[in-house]
Order: structure tokens, then sequence, then C-alpha cells
């Protein structure tokens, strides 16, 4: 699904030059759970960024689903997030002006699909969240846990073939977190292709495989025995 | 813009954003209202100042007739060429488009004025209404003559304050009869005139009435008088004047049969040569006027443009999450942009009506010397809506733009 070769990215700080990532070499095949770890600084959040078409890479090859990532300019970029790409924040970043139901139809909007056929796709997967009772509630009305639940919903609305989450717990309180977790497990489940970026062990060790960067390249990569988050649940 | 689902979009983000919405609205309207009722205001204190000095603004164009001095279709030189109604109609009917006052005159060069004992020789000129106007008669009591006058040849006489002094003294002479040359005239008029003594021991008539009593029923004419339409500036009110001139020359040494480059058949004086300054202060005004509207519009553009820009700023967060779940930069532009001019728009409109009928229901109320009819022009007001909003649009693209190119991942880290 992912095949990443020899990627380099570095960024200017003033005058001198910050190199992030020094030659990432990584394959993930559909329906894994990834966890990629490493502590701030580490490179982790660039590569997610440029794995999630929002950041370019300066040099190596990105290849999502057989389309080579390289060179795309603005609209093809967003028309790859759209299709492939779901994104779950840390601060969950909901429209706070749109209902739950409108912030989860979102993608399909831009997928220029009807409103009347948005909304039904949108309720399906806040069905799927447990949220359906929720639907017309503005996100200040909503815990944080029900917040992510409605960013996952909007990341699934759109069927995309590689859910992308950047530190989905890192706001949420212990028992909110593996709730949350519990609810990526079983989309994963299903089949769909899931990286999570997390500093967080306890997270890890819910994921199939778990990834660790330090100072810009992978030094260890191994498949775990998943702990279920309905465990503690 | 004819796409459903993005008006959809609009509206809802502009049913949500109630605030945003109100704000922005109010202050695009108020801008607009505020514009309009300043060009109103400065409009009606160019009509009061234009009033106030409208009566040294006319030139006036006097025409009357003398003797040929040139051989014409076999007529000798010499010939006494007299004016009569029929060259005073169709010069009006011929310059209808270019006329504004029009006066026939025939006098009575000394008739003798008969009150009680007192007596006198004065100078009696038959006139039409407008001669008031041409003329700058003022009247102190009583009237000027009217059409009716006119058209029932009725026996009125409208007397100068000098010779009301001499004839009548302190006593009220409207309603007094007075006998002219031994016909009797009643008076309905007492006026002055900036001319001086000469001109206040005038009487004025009906020209038809004296046509009849003292012309022996003719219809002759001693010389014409018109004034022309106002033009916008000195140089047009020049060359309308010369082709008017030129014009009516030839109309009457056709009719007359004159030869016509005979220059002292028909004579001609007109003083809008001298009314240079009157345009000049007028032309100031509007200068002025023109200045203090575009500055105006210039701090309606700012403070919209300003607004613009806090909107996209304010809104920099939603653009990243947009992006992130796949809008491209161009939706982006589009939505903003979309959503700004409907606002504008719609607030722009708001606060052109509300004082445009502000202007309508209060302009006529104002009774000032210095102030009179404060009116918009309708196209004006309109292209300043426009301008504003186009501004406001302008001002909204380029932060949209910039906003919309910046990386997801830096919008979203904007709190």
């Amino acid at each position: 699904m992912i095949e990443i070769k020899d990627l380099h990215k570095s960024y200017k700080v003033g005058g001198s030059e910050l190199h992030v990532l020094k030659g990432i070499n990584f394959n993930i095949k559909e329906g894994e759970l990834v966890a990629i770890m490493g502590s701030s600084g580490s490179g982790k959040s660039t590569l997610l960024n440029i794995l999630g078409i929002l950041d370019e890479a300066d040099s190596g090859d990105y290849v999502l689903d057989n389309v080579p990532i390289k060179k795309l300019n603005e609209t093809i970029a967003s028309k790859y997030r759209n299709q492939f790409l779901g994104f779950v924040f840390q601060s969950f970043n909901l429209i706070n002006y749109k209902s739950a139901l409108d912030n989860v139809a979102m993608p399909l909007y831009y997928q220029g699909i009807k409103r009347k056929e948005r909304n039904e796709i949108a309720m399906s997967y806040l069905e799927k969240v447990g949220l359906a009772s929720h639907s017309h509630h503005l996100p200040n009305e909503l815990s944080g846990g029900q917040k992510q639940r409605v960013a996952i919903a909007r990341a699934l609305a759109s069927n995309p073939k590689v859910l992308l989450a950047d530190e989905p717990t890192g706001a949420l309180d212990t028992v909110t977190s593996y709730e949350v977790m519990e609810l990526i497990q079983g989309i994963n489940d299903e089949g769909k292709t899931i990286l999570i970026v997390t500093h967080e062990p306890d997270i890890a060790a819910m994921c199939k495989r778990n990834v660790v960067l330090k100072d810009g390249i992978i030094i260890d990569d191994k498949y775990v025995e998943q702990v279920r988050a309905s465990s503690y649940v | 813009m004819f796409n459903i689902e993005r008006w959809q979009e609009i509206f809802e983000a502009i049913a949500k954003n109630k605030m945003r919405t109100f704000l922005t609205g109010t202050s695009v309207a108020s801008g607009i209202f505020i514009l309009v009722i300043l060009l109103g205001a400065g409009k009606g204190l160019e009509n009061g100042i234009a009033k106030q000095f409208a009566n040294d603004a006319d030139g006036v164009i006097w025409i009357w007739a003398g003797t040929t001095t040139k051989e014409y279709k076999g007529l000798n030189p010499g010939r006494r060429i007299q004016l009569r109604n029929s060259d005073f109609v169709i010069s009006k009917q011929k310059f209808e488009s270019q006329i504004d006052k029009k006066s026939s005159k025939f006098n009575i060069w000394n008739g003798n004025i008969v009150y009680g004992k007192e007596t006198g020789n004065y100078d009696c000129q038959g006139v039409s209404p407008d001669h008031q106007a041409i003329e700058k008669v003022t009247i102190v009591a009583g009237r000027f003559i009217n059409q009716i006058d006119l058209s029932n040849k009725r026996k009125v006489a409208i007397i100068g304050q000098k010779l009301k002094q001499d004839l009548f003294k302190d006593k009220n002479p409207i309603g007094e009869q007075i006998a002219i040359s031994n016909v009797k005239f009643e008076v309905v008029g007492v006026f002055t005139d900036p001319g001086g003594e000469r001109e206040e021991t005038r009487t004025y008539l009906p020209v038809t009435t004296v046509q009849q009593v003292f012309g022996s029923g003719e219809d002759k004419l001693n010389d014409m008088s018109f004034t022309l339409n106002k033009k916008d500036t000195y140089e047009e009110a020049l060359a309308e004047s010369k082709k008017f001139t030129e014009g009516i020359s030839q109309l009457l040494k056709g009719k007359n049969t004159i030869a016509p480059d005979d220059a002292s058949a028909i004579g001609i004086n007109s003083t809008v040569e001298n009314i240079k300054q009157f345009y000049d202060l007028n032309l100031y005004i509007r200068l002025f006027f023109w200045w203090v509207g575009i500055c105006t519009i210039i701090a309606g553009v700012v403070g919209v443009s300003n607004i613009m820009l806090i909107i996209v700023k304010e809104r920099t967060k939603e653009i990243g999450i947009r992006k992130a779940l796949g809008a491209t930069p161009l939706s982006i532009v589009g939505m903003i942009l979309h959503e700004s001019i409907f606002i504008t728009t719609i607030a722009g409109f708001v606060g052109l009506l509300s004082s445009l009928s502000l202007l309508e229901l209060v302009g006529p109320q104002i009774k000032s010397d210095y102030f009179f009819n404060p009116e918009v022009d309708f196209t004006i007001a309109l292209t300043t809506l426009v301008l504003l909003v186009f501004a406001g649009a302008l001002a909204g693209f380029f932060p949209a733009y910039k906003a919309a190119k910046i990386k997801p991942i830096v919008a979203l880290r904007d709190e």
C-alpha cells in the first residue's frame, strides 16, 4: 500500500540547514496498523506530513497504492488527499460552526457528492462511531472523546485507502484514549490500513507493528503482539 | 457561481457565523450609507450655492433690427427692417431646445403718465413674463406680468420704485388706476432694479396690450431677448451662445430677405462672454465636492478591505482543515470571495436604499439659502457600491489566495 525509499527532508532554520529525515525506507501492506514512535524532533511528524501529502520530500520515492507521489501541483495533491487519505489530528480540527454531521460530510462535499447522498453517507459513519444521536450537535457541545470520534468518522467518510492519525489520543484522558483506540482497532479489523504517530508506549502496544524513529532514521521496526483496547475498557 | 452546492455551503457559513456576517454587513452598509449621505449633502450645498449665484449666471442675448446696408435679391440698401411677433415665434420654435427664458418687447419711449394731480413722462415697456428673470427685476409689492395678462391683453402696469415715489408718495399704489397716454391701467406691482434710478422710473406693461393700444393693433416689436440653458462649463456655454446667435441671425435674415453678410440689419448683443466668473465658481464647488466624495470612497474602501483581511485571518485554520480534507486552493479562494461578495452586495444595497430614502424624505424639508435639494445620482451611488464590493473582493482575494497557498499543516497549527 505504501512504499517508501530513501526519503530525505531538510528544513532551513534561520541560516542553517536542519536535516530531519535522513533516508527512510519502509513498506506498509494493506490492512496493517502501524505505530510510528519517537521522541519529539525524531522526524515522525515530518514523515506523517509527507505521507499525508501535506508536505513534500526533497528526495526519495513515495508510492501510495501504486501511484507515485512526486512533484504534484496543489490541485492534484488536494484530489489525492481527498481520495486516498483520511486524517485524524490531535486537536480534532473540526470546523466549529458546523454540526457533527456536516463535519463528517465535508470530504464528500469536495468529492462533488450531492447533499442528500452526502448526509446519508455521513450519518452511516456517525452510526459506526456511535454518535448518530449527536449528529446535529456542534463540536463545542461534544466531549473530547466524542470530538475525536466525529473526526474519525470524517476521516473515514471518503473511504480512503489509508488513515493517518497524528497523536489521536494526545488530548484525551486514558479511559477515553482506550475507547478511541478500540474504535481504531475495530476499523483496522475491517481491513483499513492505519498509521498512528504516537509517543505513548501503551497506544503503540495496541498496534500491530511499531516503527521507531530517532534523529531522522528508523532504528527499530518490529511486529508486536497486539493488545486489544477492549481489555482495558 | 451557479453551483447550488456552493451556495448551500455559503448560506450555511453565513447563517452559522451570525456575528461575523452582522459585523461585515453593518460596516459595509454604514459605509455606503455615510458615503451616500455625504455625497447628497455635498450636492445639496452645491445646488444651494449654485442657486444663490444663479441670477448672475445668465448671459442675455438681445436681438434688434436696424437698416440694411447691402443690396439683396433686388432690394435696395437702406431698407428699414421691422421685427414682428412672427420673428419671435419662429425663433422660439426653431431654438426651443436651447432657449431657457425668452421675452419680446415693444416700447413707448415717452409715455405720459398721470395719477391724480401728479404727472410725468416715463419710459414704458411692453414685455413678456420672462422679462422679470432676464432683467433681474425684483418685485417689492404685488406681482409681475403673467401669462394671463398677456393672453387677455389686460391693462395692468408694474411700476418702478422711483416712479411710485413720484406719483404716489407714501400711498399704496396696488389697485390704483393710472393713465398712460390717456389710457387707464391698473397698477398691480412695484419693482426694484439693481440697475439704478433710471431703471426704476420705468413701467412694465404686457407686450400684447402695448401692441394693441399704442401700436395701432400691429404686431411690431422693438427687440427680443433670450437666455440659454445652462451648460457644465464656460466653454460649452460660450460655444452654445455662438451657435445660437449665428443660427438666429441667419433665420431672421432669411425671413426678412436680408443679405446673409449684412451685419447691421439684425443687431445681436450677447453678455454670455461676461459670465465666466460664475462658471469658474461652479467648477470650484464641484471639484471640491468631488474631492470630498473621492476621499470618502477611499475611506470606505480601506474599511471594507480591513474587514476582509480580518475575516481571512480568522478563517486560516478552517482553510487548513478544508485543504486537508481535499479542498483545492481555487475552491478556497472561490468560497471566501463568493461569501464576501454576497454579504457586501446585500449589505451595500441595504445601505444604499436606506440612505437614498433618507435623502428623499428629509431633503425637501431642509429650508436654507445655501442648502437646497440634496440628491445623489443613482448611477453614481450604484457605481460607488460596485467599487466598494470590488475593492472588498480584491482586498479579500490576496489574503485568501495566500491562505489557500500555505501548507495545510501550517494553517492547522494557527491557533
